[in-house]
């Protein structure tokens, strides 16, 4: 599909809302980690969700997952309301999930690693040339820079580690990918092949959730900005219209001190009204 | 693995610095799978050779160590004792084999997932006794008695995964508990009288020691072999070439199964100008070759590579790791009675001593030296027939030189360790040249 690349039209509703989250909360004991949560995810849209160590990332992801399924709240994939209950209804729902820890059998070569767990087979054994033909259209549909898919993954460098796991999340053509910290631990150039690689799933018409703590990458390749802090939605911004300062303030809750205000005066950035979610963000 | 594609080994070359440039351009516009400027291909045979050299110096060193150290212990055992490389001396030597050899190959399996199974001698002298006690004493009819032996295997092997499954205790000790528990039921099986002939008449113990194949079936079975093998390879190819791969030339195909044929041809021969190719041993070689298919050729097998190399990624990926383990459990156990079947008959006995003794660590050290690693996810069904070859050299070996089990114990317990340092440096070397 033809996408326009969003950040290019801060105006208009981008596209189809393909996962809208409203109310989502999620208990741990005495511990609050997930309290009435908002979220918006459209077709062929980034949305980065950032916010401090214990901000709730990584438990909204697992609602996601269906590692936690969520104690109230709405899930809305694709207009229909929605109860993920185990990491098998997220994956048949369509939502594929690229954790932090890559999961790659490091003693298998590429073309076993993007297809495990879903082999084809042909007449009972493993159709290993359609795998590799099929590995070779998507690697080259993603611009990935793999030398063959006939090598073990402990040989591949991390950038391309990364973009196994990527590309072994769109085997099953998801509506949704969710990237854990993609560029955690990785170099520059291979930071830049990752970020390429969300540009290219965006142009794919899939909706992303990047999961980031690194404010240069955000900018780089999100259209919206979720932030979440101590379990609660604290503001979404149009990357377009906002600098990265802001959103710090907003993950940092020193929203309401003199520095940022005089910043923001400075900027004149403000989040974007209208976006569906009431983002007023609270110190 | 190698750094070029498996079947490239004709392809051109295109080196990034060196290559002409007009052969890179035929070669992308060739195959999909050798677009990559920094891919390092080799030409031909010589390129052939180059690129394992490559190979073995990255620490990818698959069958190369135990093939050498086979031959230094050939030629050593020669040079000793001319009757070791007799054909009478090599069919003897195909016959101690396969016994021992099956539950190498069950030993594999458990190794490939990164766990182990000390039990198999204890649960093929339970099995030897179960056949023994049923068919002769019982006088069960002899299927019955075999199969009872074999269910008897799968269900221990049940009760072990069961038992990891729910429990998650190492197999170590899981397995170190049956080696005692299932060596005391096979005492109480075979009851007072200790020891019990299995009639020489029967099938089973005619399979075992009298059954070779007719010189024309032996050589047919090596055609078929080397036939097949080349057809598999020729379908592969024209699919790889259909969906624009590379794939292997007409002629390295016809070089390859000519060299299986030209090898299993000259080992008929030879063993044919003693008493012949045992049916016993071409069993143990069928089962290794069934399970070397359902290994690298089914989701199963994938998945065992997959959970002995990373569990946690394959539970993600949606194998049910569970069910791995119970299946390779049961396969280890069922090999290790259909073995202790094979010894029984071999002996025409089943006695106490079933079983015992060093049975069960050869087995271990076999599926070792062959190759496979103790940690997880690297290996091959072949490296159980390789082990087995090189531990039972050694010990025909040393016995023609009439050095007793003294000594056989400690060479083959060099042996072993030589294996296990080799495997640790190749690991090492593979870690630092990123084939890990």
């Amino acid at each position: 599909m033809t996408v326009t690349s969003p950040t290019k039209q801060s105006g208009g509703r981008p596209h189809e809302n393909v996962l809208r989250l409203r109310g989502v909360s999620k208990r741990f004991g005495a511990v609050q980690a997930l309290k009435d949560i908002e979220l918006d995810v459209h077709q062929g849209e980034v949305v980065a969700l950032v916010g401090d160590n214990g901000a709730g990332k990584s438990t909204l992801v697992k609602v996601l997952a269906g590692v936690h399924p969520p104690d109230s709240g709405e899930i809305e994939f694709e207009g229909r309301t929605v109860s993920i209950q185990s990491p098998t209804d997220s994956r048949d729902l369509g939502i594929a999930t690229v954790y932090q820890d890559l999961a790659l059998c490091d003693n298998l070569d590429v073309v076993s690693n993007l297809w495990l767990g879903q082999e084809l087979t042909r007449g009972g054994t493993l159709d290993e040339v359609e795998m590799e033909q099929r590995s070779w259209s998507l690697l080259r549909e993603l611009s990935a820079k793999i030398p063959s898919v006939r090598i073990a993954v402990a040989s591949l460098s991390g950038g391309q580690r990364q973009t196994v796991a990527i590309a072994r999340s769109l085997i099953g053509e998801p509506s949704i990918v969710i990237l854990d910290e993609p560029t955690a631990a990785l170099g520059v150039a291979q930071t830049a092949e990752v970020l390429n690689l969300v540009e290219r799933l965006r142009e794919r018409g899939h909706g992303v959730i990047l999961i980031s703590h690194n404010m240069a990458d955000v900018m780089a390749v999100a259209d919206r900005v979720v932030v979440l802090r101590l379990g609660r939605n604290n503001g979404t911004f149009r990357v377009s219209d906002v600098t990265s300062e802001t959103i710090i303030s907003a993950i940092t809750g020193a929203t309401d001190n003199a520095v940022t205000r005089r910043a923001a005066a400075k900027t004149a950035a403000t989040p974007v009204p209208g976006d569906d979610l009431d983002e007023e963000p609270e110190a | 693995m190698s750094t070029t594609d498996r079947s490239g080994t004709d392809a051109p070359t295109n080196e990034p610095s060196t290559a002409t440039g007009e052969q890179a351009q035929v070669l992308q516009a060739e195959y999909a799978d050798l677009h990559d400027e920094r891919l390092i291909q080799h030409k031909g045979v010589g390129g052939a050779i180059r690129e394992f050299g490559n190979r073995v110096r990255g620490g990818d060193l698959g069958s190369l160590p135990v093939v050498i150290g086979l031959i230094i212990i050939w030629g050593v055992f020669q040079a000793l004792n001319p009757v070791f490389l007799s054909p009478t001396n090599l069919v003897n030597l195909t016959l101690q084999m396969a016994a021992t050899g099956t539950l190498a190959l069950g030993v594999v399996l458990v190794l490939l997932l990164g766990e182990i199974d000390l039990s198999i001698g204890s649960v093929s002298g339970l099995s030897a006794a179960i056949l023994a006690v049923t068919f002769v004493q019982l006088d069960w009819p002899l299927v019955v008695s075999i199969l009872a032996s074999i269910i008897a295997g799968m269900a221990i092997g049940l009760f072990y995964g069961l038992l990891y499954n729910r429990f998650g205790v190492p197999s170590f000790v899981i397995t170190l508990a049956g080696l005692l528990g299932f060596l005391g039921l096979q005492l109480w099986v075979l009851g007072r009288t200790g020891s019990i002939n299995i009639p020489f008449d029967s099938w089973i113990v005619q399979f075992a020691q009298q059954m070779f194949l007719p010189e024309w079936l032996a050589y047919t079975l090596v055609v078929l072999t080397a036939a097949a093998y080349a057809m598999q390879l020729w379908f592969t190819g024209r699919r790889r070439a259909a969906a624009n791969l590379s794939s292997a030339s007409p002629v390295s195909i016809l070089l390859r199964a000519g060299a299986i044929l030209v090898l299993l041809g000259i080992a008929v021969w030879y063993l044919n100008t003693g008493r012949g190719v045992s049916v016993m041993f071409v069993f143990f070689l069928a089962l290794v070759v069934i399970m070397n298919f359902f290994l690298t050729r089914t989701g199963w097998g994938r998945s065992v590579y997959a959970v002995g190399g990373n569990v946690e990624a394959a539970r993600r990926a949606g194998i049910r790791v569970k069910r791995i383990y119970l299946s390779v459990f049961m396969l280890c156990s069922t090999l290790a009675a259909v073995g202790g079947l094979m010894a029984a008959a071999r002996l025409a006995a089943a006695n106490q001593s079933s079983g015992g003794g060093d049975i069960n660590l050869n087995a271990i050290a076999a599926a070792v030296i062959g190759g496979t690693s103790l940690f997880g996810g690297r290996g091959s069904a072949f490296s159980a027939l390789l082990g087995i070859l090189v531990i039972a050299s050694i010990a025909s070996g040393l016995t023609l030189l009439n050095l007793d089990s003294s000594v056989r114990f400690m060479v083959t317990g060099a042996v072993l360790l030589l294996a296990v340092i080799v495997d640790a440096l190749s690991r090492r070397s593979r870690t630092a040249s990123g084939r890990a």
